[in-house]
Parts: structure tokens; C-alpha cells; sequence
């Protein structure tokens, strides 16, 4: 029999099976007979009038069995509908296209290629207005409002802290910086873009909707209340998320296409499947970031860090479908605050619609801590140069210390543990901080430039506990659903949703830790509402904080049934028995035991008179609190003086994400957030055109890092459990890509801080440095 | 047209549109799943294939250009049920996640090492700079590659 | 993406694509299809008809014959890169197809095509510019030679009639203290060029410059030979002070426009210091140790 391995082993990863041989069941895999294909017409406008659609030539071309419209949806009510920051969003424009590529018609025909011949025969007449593009401009009282239904192009204002004391320290500090920091607006891009397979079943009134979404129960949820006018029922849709290749938040909204799938398949009584190429994926899906950032900081003049002001004018697009939790415009942007102890903090966020496609997902983040990030540890960073303090003191002068947890944050968070300063000696000490600090005064002196970047971040995550976290009111907790088979094999279903993260092995271990049970006897499933418990999805690192949690605890629940059992079947009392992983031993008589194995057919066969039969449990775990894992990052760059071009010359990051269920699975989401920070440091934005045309619409342009760019990366940890977690975990697929930008930029910056240089906005781009090298007058 | 193509040791035949892209015709017509679509300009890789062992982007190819050619998919990589070593070394070195890039990245190392045995690993890096990956920051898959290497090495010595 | 319907034809032999390229003036010739095939994904080709030359047999050659390489229309880039000649005796083309897309792409994508297509982004146009190259068009009334910088005729626009297809690229065999490279400056693998330049030389006895070629790639409407840079260096021993002022040279003559890969200005300035990287490397491996 194979052994119970739990924690701290590498276990190899139980999905790998079918990924190996091609056997994986993605959205594009799903077809059934007589399946037909959904395509999408694309206005080429950023913002327009649309005089006229004519179907005509797309209905007699060959194949084509139906074209949708705006007009079509309106007398269903399906035109609009709604996004979970309590926006709408057109599914189909009747009169107005608000933003380059966005849906204008579906056309339905018996083939993937009948169906793109159609979208080509669709003939629309649109009148072109002019876009607002600048969300600056978007807030002048005089620039028109875009969309017709609202009264001002400001969808929001969310601030949190104390302004008059922030304010008041900033003017009266020994010293303040102050630096304008955008993050642009970039696209997850996963491998896999986004698609759906609708299936109606007409005699049932039953909808079947297979898609690419890391939260299905949500989604079941908002189906219903979109469709609920229409007869549809929750207990009649059943939502499958099939195996997701990548999601990053991508797969958190929900896309007009997945709307207007579901109504052709009502349409035409026929599974509809709606895949879309990377264009539309590129061009119309959510992207993430867009936030224009004034940072402040006061501090004395020692390098104490006294207050804090972040404001933000974030860019929504032409509707705000952002990912976020409802209370939670901003997200938890409050988290700027970073690593530093300082009590005066006041942060400020206005939500403003322009001609661009909706959205504000994470990219790989919990709710805009990316942006929270990159704004504080560049901030901390223009302070240092400003004191004329190695960045590095700086930070271990203002960090929290380990023995200040739980500690309260001047915007409200608890953090729960930490130890900075162990993190940030451990990097500077493995990429030999001082040597590379002694290298870069002697190549400063022979003009050469090489910069060391350092990011201390904090992030938060795991959302989220009830008492603050809700979408759509539903509470952010999450579920596992644990039952032990007679022969002592398990099934574990969970309300999370998989999209590469080894869901499939950690939460295997999890039971294994708990219960003693090895890995290969359970099976783990996710993604089909109908039968895994309730719970809202995968995103925001919070799947091992919450449904890891639920895992535990409901071992925890099944453990308690199993020693009374035990205690039945080895004729003792329940406290004098003792757990010893996988069985029940008699307190000093080792050999009376019973193992969880046999205790699980006893629960079938020789239970206790008035007890249940079977050994099941179910936990919807409301989490205490957020998680806050953390780490230090450490960069050194090499900058081309004739060609701006940057290098990455090492990149040491130490993660510290709480207890370690697998370590090779850890080190492979860092590894991966790590190049997923790097691209948009370095590479990625989305680029729109003077109209507002995407110019960035395929992987041409939108530059996704290959094997070539990606440094190699090193990567160790510090182990800091947190306090309120079953086991101490804290979630980590995503710190990396929040850590790292900052420390790439401020690796850039620290190389030509020398020369007066403060910031450079990400994407640091060869053209972008070469001009400041030319400016400064050290360019070749 | 009717096209024969050979895929994995067995023959497909098909009456199809000049226009169908290979990687449509394996997917669809011989139902072989296992190679994806990621982009439209030639760049991800996630479709590709071996075309007569020869590693390409079979979504920029038409199905009409591999008549009577042999085509390996991740499907044929396994051989009596047996992992090939760089299907093992993915899986050893957690050389996948989401699994989407993963056919793609294992047919290219395939015939990468049959070129070269002994690379290193600068020389896997650009020899799978052709395959995106969005979930692994190719750490892994270098390893990976590296692990097939002194697997198939071991084989040959053994 | 799914292109428009097309006809499809792949005949066995050069005289038979002629007569179809003949009677289908708006056919498409297809032969790595990796500019082609995308342009048609997009809808932004819609041919009527594609005559596929992959059929066509014995087109793959790379081989030296009367003082030339010759590279025969259905040369694959990675067959290039797999060339023990190629690599050991044309560094510069070596260098170029290297830098040419990404290694699967190189697997189908041909020199002959690369060339055919004119598009100014393309890699190996500067490098035939560098080389004083020429390629052979075959059509009804058989071969005529056209030399390289006749072949580019604006943005891709080439001097191939609608039924020639460009059968192979002759590339002069080097002369003794001969030296070539390729400096292209791309965002990452399988970008195109924000600017590259070719450069190939070979120095007299004394060491001075005999003939020097150097094409500049993506900086004009198509790729172009930066000739008061070729003229200030031919003649001249290759120290720093000539190098600049040729490199001084390319930055002025050649037309970059802005785009996403950088404004005008930043790409002037790339071609002045990759122009003067790509004649160090070339000079040093002219001299043996490149």
C-alpha cells in the first residue's frame, strides 16, 4: 500500500496523467452531436452610433443558421446585464459601441469556419464618435459623460484612513516625497483563452453550461438571477468548469460571449460552443491594473516613515465589471501600507469609465494588492534616495517587527504574522548584498550601469471573512465535502476551481496530513455544481486559506466520528485513545489499534448501535481572518547604454508563505508568478491608438516572456505560520507576481538614481531608458 | 480534398476544405485533442506537432500540406503505455501546470534532443523559445528537458 | 481566426506553378507560410487561389557552385542553421536566420520566402543587401538573375512578375579576411526588428577595408543598403573614429517610422550603435577571431 506522505513532500502531481498524454478535457474538447459554433462581429470603433446591422448576406451564407443583435435581446431583457460591482454591461449594444472589439452580433452556423464566414458577411453601418480615452480627462466637468444611463463618467470614490492627520504630517515632516507611478493596463493571457458550451435541454427547461471559469457556483448563481425573469431556475443549470488551462482572474467575469452562447442554444435548441481566438481574448476580455497613482510619503529625517497618502484615478473602461469583493470598489488596495510601521495612512481610489473595454481583474493578484504594492515599495524607494539611505536600511528601519503581530495597520487590516527582517537578510545574504553594492560603486565610476532592486512586500489574501467579504452577498467562505469509502479510499470535493494550481495533490495532502490516508487513495474533484459543495472559486491565493482550511477541518470533523468508532470497536473509552497518523492506538498498548482504514469499513459494517452509518464530513470554512504572506526580493540589472536595453542579471526571491504543504508545487507557482511579475515589469501593456484602437491585439505585440528573457530564478524561503489558519498556511500562487515588479523597477531606477532619475513607469522598455540616458547624457 | 494523413501510426482520411488548418483536422476530424490553439499568428506553439519528426506550428499549416505525411501528437509520445522520458521528466520535475503549452513543449524537446543529446541549458532555452508558457517561468521545463536527456542517455548507455 | 475559401494547387514541378500562377493572376504563392498563413487567419489576404511550392521536388539545396551559395527556393531557415558551411563560412547568414522568428517557425519558414514577401521587418533582405546577393526568378521564359538591390521594390513590392517565382539566392562566396555579422535588436524571441544591421567585409592585406557591404532592417519602407556608410568605411583601416562616422551615417539615412518598438529618434540611434557593433564583430572575424 502506498504510504500517507502529507506535508512537506514533494509529492508528484496526481493531474499530471492525463496533461502528459493529451488526455486533459479543456472547454475546446467539449462537443456533442450536432453542436453548433457561435462567432462574434467586433465593433472596429472605440465609440460609435451603429445606424444599421444588416444580417442578410451572413444568413444565406452557407452554414449560418442564425445572427443575434442588440434588438434581438432587448424584448428577453438580455441586452444588459449585470457586473459584480453592481454596474451593468452590455451583452449586445442596441444603439451605442462603447469600446474597440466589443460584441456587436453573434452568428451561429453548423462550423467554426461557417460561422467566422458569417461574422465576415455581417454588414453594420456604424457612426463614428469621438472617444474618451483619458480617464484625467474623463473627470473635467466639461468632457461628456460616455455612457447614457449614468450622470458622471466618475463611477466611484473610496478612500480610507485619515486624510487631516496624513495631511498634517505631510506638511509638517523633516521630509516628504511625493511621485506620480502608472501602472498600466495589461491581459492575463492564459494559454487557453476563454470559451463555453451552452446546452439547453428544452423538455427538461435544463441548461448545461460548460466554461472556462474558475468560480462555477457564482456563476450558477448569476445565471439565475440574470435568467431567473426567464424561467431559468438555479436548480436547473448546472455549471461545469472543465479543466482550465490558466486562468490568473482572467476566467473570473463573466463575457458577453457566455451570455449569448446560452441564448443561442435556448434559440436554436442545439449545444452552442463559443471558443474565442487570442485576439478577442486580447482585445475585448478583462485586463487588469490601469491605475494612475500620486504617491506621497513624510518620514524624519533619520528614515522613520511617518504617513502615507496614495491617490488613485483607476481606469474601469466603459463599464465596471471588476473582480472584487462588493464591499471592495478598490479591492484591498488598502494593503499600500506594505511592510512599514507607521500610523498615518490615507488612501484614495476614483473608479472612471472611458472608451476601453471593462474590466479591473488581478492578473495573477489578490484584488489590486499588485498596484498597492508597486506604489508603496517604489515609494519607499524614492524616499531612501531622497535620505541618501541604502534602500535596504531603510526598510529594516521602518519594517514591522516579528514580535508587533497581530498587527494593526493604519487602514484597518490585522496582519497576522511575519518576520521582514529574518526575510530580507536571508536575500541580501544569499545574492551577497554588500559585495554587489562595492561592485556597482566601481562600475558607477568607470560609467557602467548596474542597479540592485529590493522589494519587501506584504500581500493580502484569502478572502475572505464574512463579517466583510461578500460578492453579490454571497460570503467569500469555501467548502470541502470529504467522504470515506468503506474500503477506505476518499472522494474530496471542493467549491474551488483548478486552473494548473495542483489542486488535485495538495488538497490529497491535506488529507493525508489530517487523516493518514495516502495520497493516491483520494480523489479530489472541483468544477461541477451539481455535485461539488458551494463555494466562490479560485482566485485571489485563496484556495489553500480557505478550501485547504475546509479541508482540514473537515478531516478534523470526520476524525472525531472515527474515534468514537475506534473506541466502540477496541472497547476503550475515547480519551484513552490516541491519533497517531492513519489509527487509533489504546494509550499505552500500541498494538490495540485500529486503523482509519479499518475504521472506515466498521463505519459501513460494525458502527455503533444509534450512531449514522458512513464517515463523511462537510465544512464551509468561514475564515478568522485574511492571510498575509510576504518575502523579500533582490535584483540586479545591467543597463546597454547604447540600446536602453535592461538585463536581469540575478533575481533572488524569498517567499514566506506560511506552512508548506508541497514544497516542489510552491516553488513552482513562485517560479511562475516570478516570470508573470518580470512580463509586465519589463515587457507587457496594452496599447490603445489616439481612436482608441487596440494596438496590442495578438502576441505580436502583446509580448509575453519566453524561455529567452526569463532569468533564472532563485528562489528560498522563511517559514512563518499564520496563527489562525488549521495548519498555518497562507496561499502563494500569487506573490511573486506582486513582489517582483517593484523590485525589477527599482533595480532600474537604483541604476541611474546617481544621475537624479526617480521613477520609471512599468513597462521599462529599451526606448524608455535610452531617452533618459540621453537626457542625462550618458547614453553611447 | 481528400487528404490521408498519418497520425501516430494510424491513417485519418478526410474530404476537407483547402483552408482547414492541420491542427483542425486533428483535432476535429481524427478527434485527437491533446494539441491546442493558442493564438493566431504563429507564436505560442501550443499547437505544435511533428511533421514527419520535424517539430511545427500546425495552426499555420493547412491540413491539404500534410497529405500523406506522418504527424506525431502528444498522443503518440507514450509507447505501450509507457511514458516517453520527457513525458516522465515533465512530471518529475513539475514541468507543467495549467498542462495547456504542455503537448507543444514536449514535442519540441523531443526532436530538440534527438539534435542535440547533451544540450545545455542555454541551448533548451532557446530551443523551446517557440513554446509560451504562461504558468511555469520555465525553470521546470528546462529541468524537465534536462531530466529526459539523461534519461534517454542512460538507455543508450545501458 | 479561419481564413477566407480559397483553391488550392500543388503541383510537382516549377513549370507547373508558372502556368498556374499564368492563368490565376491573383493567385498566392505558398512556401513556409508563416507570413502568409497568419495574413490569411486575419482575413488580411484573402487569395483566390494558393499554388503551394511544397511539393515541388529538389528545391532544398545549400550548396556552393562557380564562386556562389546557392539556396534553393524551399530552403527551410533551420536547414541553414543546421549547415556546417553556412555556419562556418557565412556567419552573417548564420547570425540572420537565427535571429529569424522563433526555432519552430524556422523549421517551415524558407530564405526564398523571407525574401519574396518584402516585408521590411524580414531579417534576411538587409543580410542579401550586406552580401551583394541575387536571386534567380523562373517564369515562362525560364531563369533571369536579378541582382539584390533591383529585387526590393518598396513596401512588399519586389521585381517578380505575377508569374515568376523566386527559385533560389545566390550569395557571393567569400574572399580571403571576408567577415560578417548580424546585430538585430528585438523585443524578444519571435519579435521583428526594432532595427538590425548586416554588415559583411573583407579587408586587403593591410588590413584596410577592400568591400563592405551593410543593410539596415524595419528602419525604411523596405530594407535598405546604407551606402555613404559602406562608402566612408571602403578604403579605410576599421578603427573606431571611421566606424563611427559610417555608423553616424546609417543613423542619418535611414527612415525609421515610430511604432510600438520606439520612436524615431531611439531607432536613428540603434542603427548608429548596432551598425557600429555588427562592423567590430565583422571586422574581428574577418581578421580570425569573431
Amino acid at each position: 500500500m502506498a504510504e500517507a506522505l502529507g506535508f512537506g513532500h514533494s509529492v508528484k502531481r496526481k493531474e499530471d496523467a492525463r496533461f502528459l498524454r493529451g488526455r486533459g478535457n479543456y472547454i475546446e474538447d467539449i462537443k456533442f452531436p450536432g453542436m453548433l459554433w457561435l462567432d462574434i462581429v467586433r465593433s472596429p470603433f472605440a465609440h460609435a452610433k451603429i445606424k444599421s446591422i444588416n444580417k442578410e448576406k451572413a444568413l444565406a451564407t452557407p452554414g449560418v443558421a442564425a445572427v443575434i443583435t442588440g434588438a434581438d435581446l432587448v424584448p428577453y431583457k438580455l441586452a444588459w446585464m449585470p457586473t459584480l460591482m453592481s454596474d451593468q454591461q452590455m451583452v449586445l449594444p442596441v444603439d451605442t459601441v462603447m469600446y474597440y472589439a466589443q460584441e456587436v452580433a453573434a452568428v451561429i452556423a453548423t462550423s467554426r469556419y461557417a460561422a467566422a464566414d458569417g461574422v465576415a458577411a455581417v454588414d453594420v453601418d456604424y457612426e463614428p464618435l469621438t472617444p474618451v480615452l483619458n480617464p484625467h480627462k474623463a473627470l473635467e466637468p466639461d468632457t461628456p459623460v460616455i455612457r447614457a444611463d449614468k450622470q458622471s463618467n466618475r463611477i466611484w470614490h473610496w478612500e480610507v484612513g485619515n486624510r487631516a492627520a496624513v495631511d498634517d504630517e505631510l506638511a509638517n515632516a523633516d521630509v516628504v516625497v511625493a511621485e506620480d507611478i502608472y501602472i498600466p493596463r495589461i491581459h492575463v493571457a492564459s494559454m487557453e483563452t476563454c470559451g463555453c458550451v451552452a446546452k439547453w435541454d428544452s423538455v427538461e427547461g435544463h441548461l448545461t453550461l460548460y466554461m472556462t471559469t474558475q468560480a462555477p457556483h457564482a456563476i450558477r448563481t448569476v445565471v439565475a438571477l440574470v435568467t431567473g425573469h426567464l424561467g431559468l431556475m438555479e436548480h436547473k443549470i448546472r455549471v461545469i468548469s472543465p479543466d482550465i488551462g490558466g486562468g490568473f482572474g482572467g476566467k473570473v467575469p463573466v463575457y458577453p460571449g457566455y451570455v449569448l452562447a446560452t441564448a443561442a442554444s435556448v434559440l436554436t435548441g442545439a449545444p452552442v460552443k463559443w471558443i474565442e481566438d487570442r485576439t478577442e481574448n486580447l482585445q475585448a476580455d478583462s485586463f487588469a491594473r490601469d491605475y494612475h497613482i500620486h504617491g506621497e510619503l513624510a518620514a524624519t529625517k533619520e528614515g522613520k516613515i511617518t504617513a502615507m497618502k496614495m491617490g488613485v484615478v483607476a481606469d474601469h473602461g466603459a463599464f465596471d465589471s471588476a473582480a472584487n469583493p462588493s464591499k471592495f470598489p478598490a479591492g484591498l488596495f488598502s494593503i499600500a501600507t506594505g511592510s512599514y510601521d507607521f500610523q498615518k495612512a490615507f488612501a484614495e481610489v476614483d473608479g472612471v469609465y472611458t472608451n476601453k473595454p471593462p474590466g479591473g481583474i488581478a492578473y495573477r493578484c489578490s484584488f489590486r494588492v499588485t498596484e498597492a504594492v508597486h506604489a508603496i515599495e517604489r515609494m519607499v524607494d524614492v524616499l531612501a534616495q531622497k535620505l541618501e539611505m541604502d534602500p535596504a536600511d531603510l526598510r529594516e528601519k521602518n519594517f514591522i517587527q516579528p514580535e508587533q503581530f497581530p498587527y494593526k495597520s493604519a487602514t484597518g487590516w490585522e496582519y497576522d504574522s511575519g518576520n521582514y527582517p529574518a526575510a530580507l537578510e536571508k536575500a541580501k545574504s544569499i545574492i551577497g548584498y554588500d559585495a554587489l553594492r562595492q561592485e556597482q560603486k566601481e562600475k558607477r565610476a568607470k560609467g557602467e550601469l548596474m542597479g540592485i532592486g529590493i522589494s519587501t512586500f506584504t500581500e493580502i489574501v484569502g478572502a475572505g471573512p464574512s463579517h466583510t467579504f461578500d460578492i453579490l452577498g454571497i460570503k467569500m467562505f469555501d467548502s470541502a465535502e470529504i467522504r470515506i469509502h468503506p474500503t477506505g479510499k476518499v472522494i474530496a470535493r471542493l467549491g474551488t476551481k483548478s486552473q494548473g494550481q495542483g489542486h488535485e495533490t495538495t488538497y490529497a495532502q491535506i488529507i493525508a496530513e489530517e487523516l493518514g490516508i495516502p495520497e493516491d487513495d483520494v480523489a479530489v474533484e472541483e468544477g461541477d455544481t451539481d455535485t461539488a459543495p458551494y463555494g466562490l472559486g479560485t482566485y485571489a491565493s485563496r484556495s489553500t486559506p480557505t478550501s485547504g482550511a475546509a479541508t482540514a477541518v473537515a478531516c478534523r470533523k470526520i476524525k472525531d466520528k472515527a474515534r468514537k468508532i475506534a473506541a466502540y470497536l477496541l472497547e476503550a473509552r475515547e480519551d484513552d485513545l490516541e491519533w497517531e497518523k492513519g489509527k487509533f492506538f489504546v494509550k499505552g498498548a500500541p498494538d490495540r489499534a485500529k486503523t482509519i482504514q479499518e475504521i472506515a469499513f466498521a463505519a459501513y459494517t460494525n458502527h455503533p448501535q444509534g450512531m449514522e452509518a458512513g464517515l463523511e464530513a462537510v465544512d464551509y470554512y468561514d475564515p478568522p481572518n485574511l492571510t498575509f504572506p510576504f518575502g523579500a526580493y533582490i535584483c540586479v540589472v545591467d543597463i546597454d547604454r547604447g540600446t536602453g536595453q535592461v538585463k536581469i542579471r540575478r533575481f533572488v526571491a524569498v517567499d514566506d508563505c506560511g506552512t508548506i504543504i508541497n514544497p516542489q508545487i510552491v516553488d513552482g507557482q513562485i517560479a511562475g508568478g516570478l516570470t508573470m511579475g518580470m512580463a509586465p515589469a519589463l515587457l507587457e501593456e496594452i496599447v490603445y491608438d489616439e481612436n482608441g484602437v487596440n494596438l496590442t491585439g495578438s502576441f505580436s505585440d502583446y509580448l509575453l516572456p519566453t524561455s529567452v528573457e526569463t532569468p533564472k530564478w532563485e528562489m528560498d524561503k522563511t517559514v512563518t505560520p499564520s496563527p489562525h489558519h488549521p495548519f498555518g498556511a497562507k496561499g502563494v500562487g500569487e506573490s511573486a507576481t506582486v513582489g517582483a515588479p517593484p523590485a525589477i523597477a527599482n533595480a532600474v531606477v537604483d541604476a541611474l538614481a546617481h544621475l537624479g532619475v526617480t521613477n520609471i513607469d512599468i513597462p521599462i522598455t529599451p526606448p524608455k531608458v535610452w531617452a533618459i540616458l540621453k537626457e542625462k547624457g550618458v547614453a553611447l | 480534398m481528400n487528404v490521408t494523413i498519418n497520425i501516430n501510426g494510424k491513417e485519418y482520411s478526410d474530404d476537407v476544405e483547402p483552408r482547414l488548418l492541420l491542427v483542425h483536422f486533428i483535432r476535429e476530424n481524427a478527434n485527437l485533442t491533446g494539441t491546442h490553439v493558442g493564438c493566431d499568428t504563429t507564436s505560442c506553439g501550443a499547437c505544435t506537432v511533428l511533421v514527419d519528426g520535424v517539430p511545427m506550428k500546425s495552426c499555420t499549416m493547412f491540413a491539404v500540406q500534410a497529405n500523406g505525411k506522418s504527424i506525431t501528437t502528444v498522443e503518440g509520445l507514450a509507447q505501450n503505455g509507457k511514458l516517453a522520458p520527457i513525458q516522465e521528466g515533465f512530471h518529475e520535475k513539475h514541468g507543467l501546470q495549467c498542462g495547456f503549452c504542455t503537448p507543444g513543449m514536449m514535442l519540441t524537446s523531443v526532436a530538440f534532443l534527438k539534435k542535440n543529446p547533451h544540450p545545455s541549458e542555454e541551448e533548451i532555452r532557446w530551443a523551446i523559445s517557440g513554446n509560451l508558457c504562461r504558468c511555469t517561468g520555465y525553470v521546470n521545463i528546462v529541468e524537465a528537458v534536462q531530466y529526459a536527456a539523461e534519461k534517454m542517455a542512460e538507455a543508450q548507455n545501458g | 481566426m479561419i481564413p477566407a475559401q480559397f483553391q488550392y494547387a500543388a503541383p510537382a514541378s516549377i513549370p507547373d506553378a508558372i502556368a498556374l500562377l499564368k492563368s490565376n493572376p491573383d493567385a498566392k504563392i505558398l512556401s513556409g507560410g508563416q507570413s502568409l498563413i497568419p495574413l490569411m487567419k486575419f482575413r488580411l489576404a484573402q487569395p483566390a487561389m494558393i499554388v503551394d511550392l511544397n511539393n515541388i521536388g529538389g528545391l532544398d539545396y545549400i550548396r556552393e557552385q562557380g564562386g556562389w551559395l546557392k539556396i534553393g527556393a524551399l530552403a527551410r531557415e533551420s536547414e541553414l542553421e543546421d549547415s556546417a558551411l553556412v555556419r562556418e563560412k557565412y556567419p552573417l547568414l548564420y547570425d540572420t536566420t537565427l535571429s529569424v522568428a522563433d526555432p519552430i517557425v524556422r523549421n517551415r519558414a524558407t530564405l526564398a520566402g523571407n525574401l519574396a514577401h518584402a516585408d521590411p521587418a524580414n531579417d534576411h533582405p538587409a543580410t542579401m543587401l550586406a552580401y551583394r546577393a541575387q536571386v534567380v526568378a523562373t517564369g515562362t521564359s525560364g531563369n533571369r538573375t536579378i541582382a539584390i538591390d533591383d529585387f526590393f521594390q518598396g513596401l512588399f513590392a519586389t521585381a517578380l512578375a505575377s508569374d515568376e517565382i523566386l527559385s533560389e539566392v545566390q550569395i557571393p562566396a567569400p574572399v580571403a579576411r571576408s567577415g560578417g555579422a548580424y546585430f538585430k535588436m528585438e523585443r524578444k524571441v519571435g519579435d521583428f526588428a526594432t532595427a538590425g544591421v548586416a554588415v559583411q567585409l573583407n579587408l586587403d592585406a593591410s588590413g584596410k577595408i577592400e568591400q563592405i557591404g551593410i543593410g539596415l532592417t524595419n528602419v525604411g519602407l523596405q530594407a535598405l543598403r546604407a551606402k555613404r556608410s559602406e562608402d566612408a568605411l571602403r578604403g579605410e583601416m576599421p578603427d573606431a573614429k571611421w566606424i563611427e562616422r559610417a555608423a553616424m551615417f546609417a543613423q542619418e539615412d535611414c527612415e525609421p517610422n515610430a511604432d510600438l518598438r520606439g520612436g524615431v529618434e531611439y531607432k536613428r540611434n540603434l542603427v548608429r550603435v548596432l551598425t557600429m557593433r555588427a562592423i567590430e564583430k565583422a571586422v574581428a572575424r574577418a581578421r580570425g577571431n569573431g
